[in-house]
């Protein structure tokens, strides 16, 4: 049976992983590499680079570490931030990077979508969407959420399901759904944005955005329909270890992979 | 003045020339047609003790001793840029002679006669073809799943049964023909059951991605580097 999936993700910015509320209060939490392979060797089923470097020519430096990263975890790879074009998704791929995760780029042009599915399969392609939710209800009463860009920052004028069954027909693999109300607030997942999007979708959808602790990636998996759970500080941090989630979520009921180096 | 967008710059990849001297290392050759992710298969194979070379042309088959077609994505484009590459028929004679091969997800679906997918025509040296997941509850299937084996195999020395094994894929080969049972090594299920590792003589192939297994991915080159040395 397929496992659910928990991504640690890693906030890349000049070479260093780092953590902090959305791209304010940055903190050092190392180099990205040697995390990523104690992550792996904790049990990480995927990981996710996003690079928040604000200065685009300094980002050669995130190919750099993505090869560093091939070369020392062996599990797969997302990275994020920066990819604007075929060709910039090539360099990452050449790196070592399984997928690209398209946001804002996606948003300013949706046949970037089906061009890097068409080139290199729509599994390599994530389209990561930053939700928040709107005051005004739907008119049948149920909740909305729109879309935003340039880092949960600027709203687009699109709802958020909606967008995601687009993207899906142009092409994406999967879904990395971030609920911007949730996000560093450590107050759970929306279950609700997750699963409005679950239902509308055949590709598997991602979690993402205030997770505390295993009931959180619990919720996300049975409530929200989510086929994978990521998280950033409480892994940093060391609030939860991946194998205590792992084991909370199989005492549950929920599938997940308990690994050889997990155990260790 | 580049034309390239300045977002995303080149990396100075280090293509490997030539290869090693030390001749206790098997030479494999990895095919390169761009479909997808090769480093990560290079190292992995780099760290399981091969020495490995990237294959952009015919040139590099010459002296190798193992094959690895990896690749993810659709067949129709694997095929052309195969064919632009000059590199079909000598993978083609390559698994007609049973020399050493491995193909790893697409590399294994190009295997067989036709596929669903767009209807590409591809090597068929394995009787079959290559259908959509049935019933599978998501599409791509992406994750670990469980690989069951229903022979026993080199190849899975020391793997447990039913380990976690990383998938990426929405078709996968369904071996066709007399003797086709013969040839399936494992299964797994994402709705219906899919074949997911097969052996034909010296031919080998797996649906899931051993470079991205963690420690059974490992281990599973390891045995195919181990097996393929001792042809």
């Amino acid at each position: 049976m397929l496992r659910r999936r928990i991504i640690p993700c890693l906030d890349v910015a000049n070479g260093r992983v780092v953590k902090g509320t959305r791209f304010v209060d940055l903190v050092d939490e190392g180099d990205p590499p040697e995390l990523a392979e104690r992550y792996a060797l904790e049990g990480a089923d995927e990981l996710v680079f996003l690079d928040i470097t604000a200065a685009p020519e300094r980002r050669g430096t995130l190919l750099d570490i993505v090869e560093r990263t091939a070369r020392r975890a062996f599990i797969p790879l997302t990275v994020g931030g920066g990819v604007r074009s075929v060709t910039d998704m090539r360099r990452v791929l050449r790196a070592g990077a399984d997928k690209v995760s398209l946001n804002t780029a996606a948003v300013a042009d949706p046949t970037l979508i089906t061009r890097c599915a068409r080139r290199f399969g729509r599994q390599a392609v994530v389209v990561a969407i930053d939700a928040r939710r709107m005051a005004e209800p739907a008119p049948d009463g149920s909740p909305r959420w729109e879309v935003l860009v340039r880092g949960g920052r600027d709203p687009v004028g699109l709802d958020a399901v909606a967008w995601a069954e687009r993207v899906t027909s142009l092409g994406a693999g999967e879904l990395l759904i971030t609920s911007i109300d949730r996000d560093g607030t450590q107050s759970g997942y929306d279950t609700a944005l997750l699963r409005a999007i679950a239902d509308r979708v055949e590709v598997p959808v991602i979690a993402s955005g205030g997770a505390a602790g295993p009931d959180d990636f619990i919720a996300a998996v049975l409530d929200g329909g989510a086929d994978a759970v990521l998280a950033a500080s409480i892994f940093h941090r060391r609030i939860h270890a991946i194998a205590d989630i792992k084991a909370a979520m199989a005492a549950a009921g929920i599938p997940v992979r308990l690994s050889p180096e997990g155990a260790a | 003045m580049s034309t390239a967008s300045p977002a995303m710059p080149r990396t100075r990849r280090r293509a490997k020339t030539a290869w090693g001297s030390d001749p206790d290392r098997l030479r494999i050759a990895v095919v390169d047609y761009g479909a997808g992710n090769l480093v990560s298969i290079e190292q992995a194979l780099t760290a399981v003790g091969a020495d490995v070379r990237v294959a952009r042309h015919p040139g590099v088959l010459d002296e190798a001793q193992a094959l690895v077609v990896p690749g993810v994505g659709a067949a129709a484009p694997a095929m052309r840029r195969l064919a632009r590459q000059q590199l079909l028929a000598p993978i083609a004679r390559w698994v007609r002679e049973d020399r050493p091969f491995l193909g790893i997800c697409l590399g294994l679906q190009l295997l067989f006669e036709v596929s669903d997918e767009d209807g590409a025509a591809m090597f068929g040296v394995l009787p079959g073809r290559v259908e959509r997941l049935q019933d599978a509850p998501t599409l791509p299937h992406i994750g670990w799943n469980q690989v069951c084996r229903r022979r026993e195999h080199p190849l899975f020395d020391g793997i447990p049964d039913g380990a976690d094994l990383y998938f990426v894929h929405s078709f996968a080969g369904v071996p066709g023909g007399a003797g086709a049972a013969d040839t399936i090594l494992a299964e797994t299920t994402h709705g219906a059951t899919f074949v997911s590792a097969v052996a034909a003589g010296n031919t080998l192939g797996v649906q899931f991605h051993p470079e991205r297994s963690g420690a059974d991915g490992l281990r599973l080159l390891t045995n195919f580097v181990r097996w393929a040395g001792g042809r």
